[in-house]
């Protein structure tokens, strides 16, 4: 049954979240969070260091509890689905000093969690082939992790994450570390794996220029409250100074392509610079009479 | 003392008995080294490899201490110790400090306990330093028991064990029970530094359960080669030490310690000579 369901209706998001918060130890992370992302769409999730957008993928992986509300992942309870999941974490580039090969490493996507003996397929073979096809990586196969660069392991990461076939493809920080041409690739291959295989994908980014072209929405964390919006409504000058904390200017050139610049004047001295847990406490919520501050 | 010469009875020196028990022990030991030395490796917990040794060596001379098998308190000790460093998690490498003084004091309550009866006092070297040749039927079949208990652990918990040593992160998104995975890695390790001591003891273990799977992960791309490469490298160690030593009178442990590093630095100096040309 989960198969025949059709893969973009406003009714069926991919993610849906209701008055959701979240704290670690005695500090709210985040709170109030309702928000619904749609599926087969390219999202960002914005805000600045320690705003908790780690934080949110690591809730919607069922990693992290909800202290508040509550939140559906591909229908079902955070965790749940993971299967469904592919998931690329941060650390890729620096932490992975690996003698595996790419292929290996690709392969355990698909066979990693399995318990038992079973040889390797080779369909699974095939679909590792064809994983690495899609992100570029295919003549790189027979490399060592430790021998490649930053965007050709990130390239082996999607890979591995895309290898399990999943719905949701979640990317932390993917664009960190590298350089521009590796940037570009790595945004075309999201692209495609949006356009051509329908999948939904979470971005965390810092940089939002890069993914301009491909972006849907965004959530962003602001204030210490998740907010989903579509795209139009994020590109705001005054919410993106609000949300870094710096004065940024959204940009449109006479071609139509918009970016976001920081604005070059000195710092602002009426800029946002608190923490996350002095943001939480800002503003009031409609429900907000059933909890002491 | 006798320097290195060339003894010609070395044949019938390693056909005689001790020796036979000695070659199946180093079958057993090379076979549980070489396959948990990859996971080693692969986690990144050589440093654990190195505690467990340290800290099982009161537990040994303590058994001795009140009449009981060396292995036995060498295994209670590296175990309690495994499960600590395992709730630690990574903490307990980065806390060098601490981790070093409580070694420290580990290795000198060992002695402490070597010094209070003249039977430990006796198996004190062997226990710091190994003595296959003195190997019994009783603990080769131990050995093997061991052997055949973690091959089928193994065997059925080999990818997510995998995935979780190389892509820990992910492979907690997978739903990998990556703390459960720590725990099992934890508690094999404790089982294969307790079988491994009378081999080559608790100081030289590093070349033993490290070094040659350090070696294998430089020569061989995938997780299996590296582990039969990285086991093969054992055997040849332990094996060689014996004939070797048998040939030019010396303690077996540091020919196999010796065996052990020469591959290492032979695959390093390969290696490093690719990179220049590369």
């Amino acid at each position: 049954m989960e198969q025949t369901r059709t893969r973009v209706t406003a009714d069926d998001p991919c993610i849906v979240c209701t008055d959701a918060a979240i704290r670690r130890g005695d500090t709210t992370i985040w709170s109030h969070g309702t928000f619904a992302i749609p599926r087969g769409t390219v999202t960002a999730v914005v805000g600045t260091n320690g705003a908790g957008k780690t934080t949110l993928l690591n809730a919607e992986l069922g990693l992290i509890p909800l202290s508040h509300g509550n939140m559906r992942v591909l229908g079902g309870a955070p965790g749940t689905n993971n299967a469904r999941i592919g998931y690329v974490p941060q650390s890729y580039t620096s932490d992975i000093d690996s003698s595996l090969t790419a292929e290996q490493s690709v392969l355990l996507g698909l066979t990693g969690t399995r318990f038992g003996i079973h040889p390797v397929t080779r369909a699974q073979r095939a679909k590792t082939r064809e994983a690495m096809e899609f992100t570029g990586i295919s003549d790189k196969a027979k490399l060592r992790l430790s021998e490649l660069s930053g965007g050709l392991r990130q390239r082996v990461a999607i890979a591995q994450a895309l290898v399990s076939d999943p719905e949701l493809l979640m990317l932390d920080e993917p664009l960190a570390n590298l350089d521009l041409a590796s940037q570009r690739t790595t945004v075309r291959i999201l692209a495609q794996l949006n356009s051509e295989l329908g999948m939904t994908i979470q971005i965390v980014a810092h940089d939002l220029n890069m993914l301009l072209p491909i972006l849907d929405g965004a959530v962003y964390l602001l204030d210490g409250h998740p907010h989903y919006a579509c795209l139009d409504q994020v590109l705001d000058s005054d919410l993106l100074t609000h949300l870094y904390g710096t004065t940024v200017q959204v940009v449109t050139t006479p071609q139509g392509d918009m970016f976001v610049t920081p604005a070059l004047t000195r710092p602002d001295a009426s800029a946002d610079t608190h923490r996350t847990d002095e943001v939480a406490q800002f503003h009031h919520h409609e429900y907000d009479h059933d909890r002491a501050q | 003392m006798n320097s290195l010469t060339y003894d010609p009875q070395w044949v019938s020196t390693i056909t005689s008995p001790f020796m036979l028990n000695a070659f199946i022990a180093g079958l057993c030991i090379a076979l549980a080294a070489g396959v948990v030395g990859y996971f080693t490796i692969a986690r990144n917990s050589t440093f654990a490899a190195h505690a467990l040794a340290h800290i099982g060596l009161p537990g040994a001379t303590g058994a001795v201490l009140l009449g009981l098998p060396v292995s036995f308190g060498m295994g209670a000790f590296a175990l309690g110790g495994a499960l600590v460093i395992a709730a630690l998690g990574k903490r307990a490498s980065q806390r060098e400090i601490a981790t070093g003084t409580v070694l420290a004091f580990a290795t000198g309550l060992g002695l402490f306990f070597a010094r209070m009866s003249s039977s430990a006092s006796q198996q004190f070297q062997s226990i710091l330093f190994g003595s296959i040749l003195t190997v019994t039927p009783g603990q080769i079949i131990g050995f093997a028991v061991f052997d055949v208990v973690l091959l089928a652990v193994l065997a059925v918990t080999y990818r997510p064990l995998l995935f979780s040593s190389l892509d820990e992160q992910v492979a907690q998104a997978k739903g990998v029970p990556i703390g459960l995975m720590n725990v099992l890695f934890m508690a094999v390790l404790a089982g294969v530094i307790t079988i491994a001591v009378p081999a080559v003891g608790t100081l030289l273990i590093f070349a033993l359960v490290v070094t040659p799977a350090a070696t294998a992960t430089m020569v061989a791309t995938t997780p299996m080669r590296a582990i039969v490469v990285s086991t093969a490298l054992c055997l040849v160690s332990i094996w060689g030490g014996l004939v070797l030593s048998a040939m030019f009178p010396a303690p077996p442990s540091f020919i196999i310690v010796a065996l052990s590093t020469l591959f290492w630095g032979i695959a390093k100096g390969i290696e490093a000579a690719r990179h220049r040309t590369a």
